[in-house]
């Protein structure tokens, strides 16, 4: 295994040569081969989402998303402040690829990546029309099916799947909604190759990735890390504090992992997924010995009851009532434990998107891992860490 | 051939017609919204469900032949 564990790394260097066009011919395949995984939650397989999107009837549409609407991770705003041609580049090349005839790159309102990228792009001679769109900002507006209702209909809410977005889009066309990592490497796999992409990560999950490490480290920021590289040596490069008590894996609809005990857990797609914890957008947020696990999932759960898209009712409903329970808990009410582990179950799996599910991930993760304090709690001791919030659940441009 | 039923969760509106007329496969949650039954509808239920689907004032439950 390559180790690989720097601020500069392959993607955000910003000194790319400029992309090999030609090497659209063959792109499909090169990603398949590379083994490239999805950079924006899901992981699905990059090289089978554009052969889905290639098979697509009459020309496809390309979605670059560039919200990062994850109030915990930062790591797109870096690439796409340090390198964008390099994101720009793999919209383009994907593009070709697939046959798109336009590509949309989607920032958040208010966000100054939206005129910075508008510049950029009046510098560029591409191929293919790119333009900018304003998306509102909204935790699930950025979902990808939420980004092709907006493009079609000004409704920046996801819609019921079949169809997904790679089979039926922008304009009813085959469209990629994909990630701006993403597309960074896949114009990285265009300029390189897939053996070269290989030669970081592990055989099962290879290349490096984007990891956003923030909370009760001496060094916050956007790293790039070899997939497979445990965990506990990612947050040490950071100067994770030696008495961290958990960290919260893959954004904040992600899940808790307890420290040190999960530190030898290899960043890497199946062995997190394995663990309860995907790595999601990569973001990894460090709690320090003393805050409340607990307290601070109530925070988040409250957030995202508050940014559902109120379409589908076991969310509209079930995401509040998962909050109010586990603030419950916390302000040492324990008769209300059961049902809220009932409602988690009832809730799961019960949306048009896995916005719900996100929301119950994180929140049974934190009745595992905060376990003792749970029980302190539930024996009618409150919390003495409410009202302290670490975990950021708002962007900071204005 | 089976079938199985998938409820438009957008769509739904939680009248619960749907558990009226296949209480065997369809529950509803403590907000009225229909949670079912995995797997393939058994054969014996295959009316009462076209009856449900049919019933959904809001064109929400679907009955869809797999396999």
């Amino acid at each position: 295994m390559t180790t690989r564990l720097d601020t500069e790394g392959r993607l955000l260097a910003g000194n790319h040569d400029p992309a090999p066009l030609g090497a659209a011919e063959g792109l499909i395949d090169a990603v398949e081969r590379a083994g490239l995984r999805g950079r924006g939650g899901a992981g699905f397989p990059t090289g089978r989402k554009l052969r889905a999107v290639a098979a697509g009837r009459g020309p496809a549409t390309v979605v670059v998303n560039a919200c990062e609407g994850e109030p915990v991770s930062a790591k797109d705003h870096a690439l796409l402040t340090r390198a964008p041609h390099l994101v720009l580049d793999g919209a383009v090349l994907a593009a070709l690829a697939v046959r798109a005839h336009r590509i949309v790159v989607c920032v958040h309102e208010g966000d100054p990546l939206g005129p910075a990228l508008t510049a950029v792009l009046a510098t560029r001679h591409d191929p293919v029309p790119v333009r900018v769109r304003a998306v509102p900002r909204r935790y699930v507006a950025s979902e990808e099916s939420a980004l092709v209702n907006l493009i079609n209909t000004g409704d920046a809410r996801p819609t019921s799947r079949p169809p997904r977005p790679d089979q039926r889009g922008v304009g009813g066309r085959a469209t990629l909604v994909s990630n701006a990592e993403t597309l960074a490497q896949v114009a990285l796999i265009a300029r390189h190759g897939a053996d070269w992409f290989r030669t970081a990560g592990t055989a099962e999950s290879p290349g490096t990735t984007l990891v956003t490490i923030g909370g009760a480290v001496r060094d916050p920021g956007v790293r790039e890390v070899a997939l497979g590289t445990p965990l506990g040596q990612v947050l040490e490069h950071a100067g994770a504090a030696a008495d961290a008590q958990a960290v919260l894996v893959g954004g904040i609809a992600g899940a808790w992992l307890p420290l040190p005990a999960a530190a030898a857990v290899p960043l890497a797609h199946r062995e997190l997924h394995e663990a309860g914890a995907p790595l999601g957008v990569g973001a990894l947020y460090v709690l320090p010995a003393r805050a409340c696990g607990l307290a601070e999932t109530a925070r988040i759960a409250g957030f995202l009851a508050g940014e559902s898209a109120a379409q589908c009712g076991p969310c509209m409903f079930g995401l509040p009532a998962l909050a109010d329970d586990l603030t419950r808990v916390v302000g040492g009410d324990g008769t209300v434990v059961a049902r809220l582990r009932h409602r988690l179950g009832v809730v799961e799996g019960r949306g048009a998107c896995r916005h719900p599910d996100g929301a119950v991930r994180v929140t049974r993760s934190a009745l595992d891992v905060f376990a003792d304090d749970l029980a302190r709690h539930a024996a009618g001791r409150p919390c003495v860490h409410i009202g302290q919030a670490r975990v950021p659940l708002r962007r900071r441009y204005p | 051939m089976t079938h199985e039923l998938h409820v438009n969760r957008i769509a739904c509106r939680a009248h619960g017609l749907c558990a009226e007329l296949l209480p065997e496969g369809i529950d509803l949650d403590e907000w009225g919204y229909p949670i079912v039954a995995a797997g393939p509808v058994p054969d014996e239920l295959l009316a009462d469900a076209r009856a449900a689907v049919a019933a959904c004032p809001a064109l929400a439950l679907r009955l869809a032949g797999t396999g």
